[in-house]
């Protein structure tokens, strides 16, 4: 690890201004269970370390009956999948975060942390780059790609987003309320994460400076049945192989709209249109769960060692969207 | 070259112990570690004990402080001389210690952290070394500048380790190392070189033979005529096999904190062989072995990857020399797993031919593999059948990785999935229970071949397995996605006891001590010595005491092979009856009795054997020594049969597959195993839990994954190289044999054998349940579901 300098600000506003100074060179830390491994390891070598646990209108979940639930940036794992509000109004959601990482991770790991935590991808991870690009070409294709992209992956990233609570939030609708130097802004989760094109883009849409301070997730529609199915090797410890988030709002065994992400397939989250195509206005049976897993792997291209992974996103889809259906 | 030399040694003998018949020799290898040592075998090294010092004795024999009774129970008797008998174990009837279930006596300590690891050992005046690694696989060193690392902040020694010119082999191979105040000031220092490779090109990917560029082809094994037997066999069988490189995973890394005193060096180093060590750190630093003391109080695992100092040991000491202070050196995880840990590959194509009735007749197997850039040893093929026609050959491939280690039964892993795996298929072909196919070919197992077949009963109680067992496939006409399956394996090994040395000492007061430089690297050796020593007085555990862990103790050979429970117990053993001869010689006037062999010690007094009313309580028999302590030593190898080769054991599996999803979940492991008289149950136990747990691990998950591209090891920590967790292991079962026909073969090590068979049973046991064979390990999705679908295609 290299030195840096650290930053202990108790306001919002003081630490978007330090943040803002010298954006490139700084790194908001949280729980840190993500970025300080990566200082350890010299992939990240930040000279300012902006850390936001002096900042107390960061911590608590609040379940508003308006907004729903809202879960602020210094919210750890283990205080979402343990909170009363949270599990009521959003039970998959506590679940799903009570069972990423491990009890250590999680106890100290946040939420939003969860959210913007940098791609697993080995290459990324032993100092590559994360687009992990060597004598000008890109070394995934040609190298061990066994947990890369199978969709979304045309190049020039490989990588898979890691996070599992990300899709689940995405079909539940969460927004993001971010603050930086031109004030507060809120955007859709779906519209946070982006695929970078170049070495020095990152895979999110902050702007320099910006900071996210809160997750708002509106409170669930009726009629709305949500699940998120991850395959994982390892009971604990271990990360998905391919996640499947559905939210069916279902009009008796009807399906009407259909909201469909997948993790770990793309170096986004991953909506997968074609399935909710296929489910929007189906009654819900296993040959239609099975199209819809079909569906979410159209277009997707193994390359030279994760073919397994489009039946694993396949079979995901389809055991997602018959548990959330109650089929 | 030493360290290749020793593991070519150490695998070619595991080799000679997998081939049953022949009898298992593991001794040779650590003997021949500890012959360098101070202290070889006949010359016992006595000179840290106090009553013995300046008297160098010959084994067993009572030394100073009973000038009147020179000779006794120790002494090897010449031959026809009537003398003390030769030393056995306590009968069953009498052993009041051995064979129960007794807890490792250190396991409080570890368990509240005041046992002190060489991670924990803090000098005054400590550095921290650390060591520029080479990021190439295989790269000559252009350009090395140091000139700023020298004048860096806290810097206060620097050495080269692969100058200019040099050519580097393997990834993380070292270039340099500095030693500074902190552990931040020598990462400042070692980022503030100037370094520069040429690149040279590397082979890492030797799955597929044909693209090696390089190759060793061994010699070819023939015996009978395999094409003729094969030609008329009832049944043939062709498969490939195979498994990864994998590594070793010790939580506690390799290294060492060294510090000088003038010309004296204290190592307190994490190894498994204390008095080798010593031994290696005075060649290479071309001082003399009495100038080293190494101290291994506790060390947290090493699992056949510590035998030697390696080359960060001499790099450490110079450090040290060279800043006059104490220096830390312990490798960080991505080197302890690149350069440190290192279990070879093996692939194998194998044909099988048997007759209808299931007799197997003929093998036919090329086997390859590497680990590192001297490949390593061979695993035997065909693994314990001396199949009467057979024809084998195994090549090595040199990879530009670093070299393999002795890894927990080297090779066996290896032939065990490769033949298990085969004749599993051939049992299918067959139509056959592979339980009965084993048993219908038991002949050909060996010298153990009638253990295997008391285990094979005992282990189908423990699994239901007659009852539950369907054929290949046949457990899938369940309606859902998840298939169960059974399978298993055989596996041998040798265990006999190592060279050993122990001085035991009585003390006036009573107090009873045993000192030997062995090392306890978790298999609860510390608590094996304790048991004998306790046991052969006649005291309760709370009134002995062991000192292990330092290399001016009487030498002790490496603990690999399983050679230690046999090694030490038989050295205390044999310690422990020398020293209380010379306690009965001054006790047996006392008692009335005309010989000191007329007496024995039980139940916390001395009595005589014949008259046992007439005693004298323990510590008042120990006060007839007078004002000075006595000590008498013991050896191993030794008079009578303490110990013994040879071990078979049996394997079983059972799982469940996801055929959607390719996930496979170990349910429940059967592990049923001999080891000769067990000395303590739970700590034997325990190894063969870990050995499952180690087992179920390297069949489900563990992979050293190697970039073809840059030639680097890419998982290299805990998130990305996946270790079984305690969730993923399933319910283990265990079973030791013991009893007539088991113990009175003497103490032999079983802390290897169990983890030998996992890989077999578990892949047998998912090829039972989903109808088709996962030609490799680990059993990951990729894998099994590439297997489905293949099997769905055919």
């Amino acid at each position: 690890m290299r030195g840096f300098e650290y930053a202990r600000p108790a306001s919002v506003e003081q630490a978007v201004r330090l943040l803002a100074a010298a954006p490139e060179q700084s790194r908001v830390l949280a729980g840190g269970s993500d970025l300080l491994s990566l200082m350890k390891d010299e992939v990240e070598a930040p000279a300012r370390l902006v850390s936001l646990q002096a900042i107390g209108a960061l911590r608590g979940l609040r379940v508003d009956p308006q907004a729903g639930l809202r879960i602020g940036a210094l919210v750890t794992l283990a205080e979402l999948a343990a909170d009363a509000g949270a599990r009521r109004l959003h039970p998959v959601l506590a679940t799903a975060a009570g069972q990423a990482a491990g009890p250590q991770i999680r106890n100290v790991g946040t939420v939003v942390g969860n959210l913007c935590q940098r791609p697993r991808c080995w290459y990324y991870r032993n100092g590559f780059g994360l687009l992990a690009v060597r004598d000008g070409k890109p070394m995934v294709p040609e190298g061990d790609n066994r947990f890369h992209a199978i969709l979304g992956n045309a190049g020039p990233a490989y990588f898979v987003h890691p996070s599992t609570v990300a899709p689940l939030l995405i079909v539940l609708g969460a927004r993001l309320a971010v603050a930086g130097p031109k004030g507060e802004r809120q955007l859709e989760l779906a519209a946070f994460y982006r695929t970078p094109q170049g070495e020095g883009e990152s895979e999110h849409a902050l702007a320099p400076g910006e900071v996210v301070t809160e997750i708002v997730v509106p409170p669930p529609a009726a009629g709305r049945r949500v699940w998120s199915y991850e395959v994982r090797q390892r009971h604990t410890l271990d990360w998905s192989l391919a996640t499947a988030a559905v939210a069916l709002d279902m009009q008796g065994r009807r399906v009407g709209k259909a909201r469909v992400v997948l993790g770990q397939v793309a170096p986004v989250p991953w909506e997968a249109a074609a399935a909710q195509q296929v489910l929007a206005g189906q009654e819900l049976d296993g040959a239609v769960a099975a199209r819809a897993g079909e569906a979410a792997v159209e277009g997707a291209r193994a390359l030279s060692r994760n073919r397994y992974k489009i039946q694993l996103a396949r079979v995901a889809v389809k055991r997602a969207v018959l548990a959330a259906g109650g089929v | 070259m030493a360290e290749h030399a020793e593991i070519a040694r150490l695998a070619q003998l595991a080799q000679n112990t997998g081939s049953a018949g022949s009898p298992a020799t593991l001794q040779t290898p650590v003997t021949s570690a500890t012959a360098a040592a101070p202290a070889t075998p006949g010359t016992p090294a006595t000179s840290a004990t106090p009553a013995t010092a300046g008297t160098p004795a010959p084994a067993g024999t009572p030394a100073a402080g009973s000038p009147a009774a020179p000779a006794t129970s120790g002494t090897p008797a010449p031959a026809g001389t009537p003398a003390a008998p030769e030393p056995t174990w306590p009968d069953a009837a009498s052993r009041r210690l051995i064979g129960k279930r007794i807890s490792r006596l250190d396991g409080p300590a570890k368990a509240t952290g005041a046992a002190k690891y060489t991670y924990d050992v803090h000098r005054p005046g400590m550095l921290y070394g650390k060591v520029l690694r080479c990021p190439h696989a295989h790269a000559r060193v252009k350009k090395l500048d140091l000139s700023r690392t020298e004048k860096a902040p806290g810097v206060k020694a620097v050495l080269v380790l692969h100058g200019e010119g040099s050519e580097i082999q393997w990834a993380l191979d070292e270039v340099a190392a500095v030693a500074a105040t902190s552990e931040q000031m020598a990462a400042d220092a070692l980022r503030a070189a100037v370094v520069e490779y040429e690149l040279l090109p590397h082979f890492v990917s030797e799955e597929v033979l044909e693209n090696a560029p390089k190759t060793k082809p061994g010699e070819e094994q023939l015996v009978g005529d395999p094409e003729k037997a094969m030609a008329g066999a009832a049944v043939r069988v062709k498969g490939h096999y195979g498994l990864p490189v994998v590594a070793h995973n010790c939580l506690e890394a390799h290294g060492q904190i060294c510090e000088w005193k003038g010309d004296n060096l204290t190592a307190w180093c994490s190894t498994q062989a204390v008095s080798a060590a010593a031994t290696q750190f005075a060649e290479q630093l071309g001082i003399s072995a009495a100038n080293v003391e190494v101290i291994t109080e506790y060390m947290g695992g090493g699992f056949g990857s510590k035998f030697n100092i390696d080359s960060w040991g001499p790099v450490c000491a110079k450090l040290a020399r060279q800043a006059g202070a104490p220096v830390r050196l312990m490798l960080e995880r991505d080197a302890e797993l690149t350069v440190a840990g290192d279990r070879p590959s093996a692939f194998a194509d194998i044909e099988v031919g048997a007759a209808a009735d299931g007799a197997l007749v003929a093998w036919v197997s090329k086997s390859w593999g590497s680990g590192g850039l001297g490949g390593a040893g061979s695993p035997p093929l065909p693994y314990i059948f001396e199949i009467p026609n057979r024809r084998h050959r195994h090549t090595s491939v040199p990879t530009n990785t670093a070299a393999s280690r002795a890894w927990r039964a080297p090779n066996h892993p290896q032939a065990c999935l490769l033949t298990f795996a085969a004749l599993d298929d051939t049992a299918a072909a067959l139509g056959m229970d592979p339980l009965a196919f084993v048993t219908r070919n038991l002949a050909l197992a060996g010298a153990r071949a009638r253990a295997f077949g008391e285990e094979l009963v005992v282990a189908e109680r423990l699994m239901d397995w007659k009852a539950r067992w369907r054929p290949r496939g046949a457990g899938g006409s369940t309606p859902g996605t998840v298939r169960r399956g059974l399978g298993l394996a055989l596996q041998v090994w040798g265990g006999r006891g190592h060279a050993s040395h122990c001085d035991v000492t009585v003390y006036p007061d009573g107090g009873v001590e045993a000192k030997l430089s062995t090392q306890d690297l978790g298999t609860g050796t510390r608590t094996v010595v304790a048991i004998v020593l306790a046991e052969t007085f006649g005291l309760p555990l709370e009134a002995v005491k062991v000192r292990i862990g330092d290399s001016r103790l009487p030498a002790s050979g490496g603990s690999g092979g399983s050679t230690t429970v046999g090694g030490v117990s038989s050295s205390t053993r044999r310690a422990a009856l020398n020293a209380l001869d010379l306690v009965f010689a001054k006790v047996a006037p006392r008692l009335g009795a005309a010989a000191p062999g007329e007496l024995e010690a039980a139940d916390g007094v001395v009595r005589v054997k014949a008259h046992p009313e007439r005693r004298l309580p323990w510590r008042q028999a120990a006060a007839a020594l007078g004002v000075s302590p006595v000590t008498a030593s013991g050896a191993n190898p030794g008079p009578g049969k303490l110990t013994d080769s040879g071990t078979a054991g049996v394997t079983m599996a059972d799982v469940e597959v996801d055929v959607e999803t390719g996930l496979v979940a170990v349910l429940k492991m059967v592990a049923v195993q001999e080891g000769g008289l067990i000395i303590d149950a739970k700590t034997a136990e325990s190894q063969v839990y870990g050995g499952l747990i180690m087992g179920v691990s390297y069949a489900l998950a563990e992979e050293k994954v190697i970039d073809p591209v840059s030639g680097r090891m890419l998982n290299v920590d805990f998130d990305g190289y996946k270790l079984a967790g305690i969730a993923d292991v399933g319910e283990l079962v265990v079973h030791l044999m013991s009893g007539p026909g088991y113990d009175e073969r003497g103490v032999i090590g079983m802390g290897e054998p169990t983890v030998i068979g996992p890989g077999a049973a578990i892949s047998n046991a998912v090829a039972n349940a989903i109808g088709v064979r996962v030609p490799q390990l680990p059993l990951t999705p990729d894998r099994v579901l590439d297997a489905l679908e293949k099997g769905r295609a055919a």
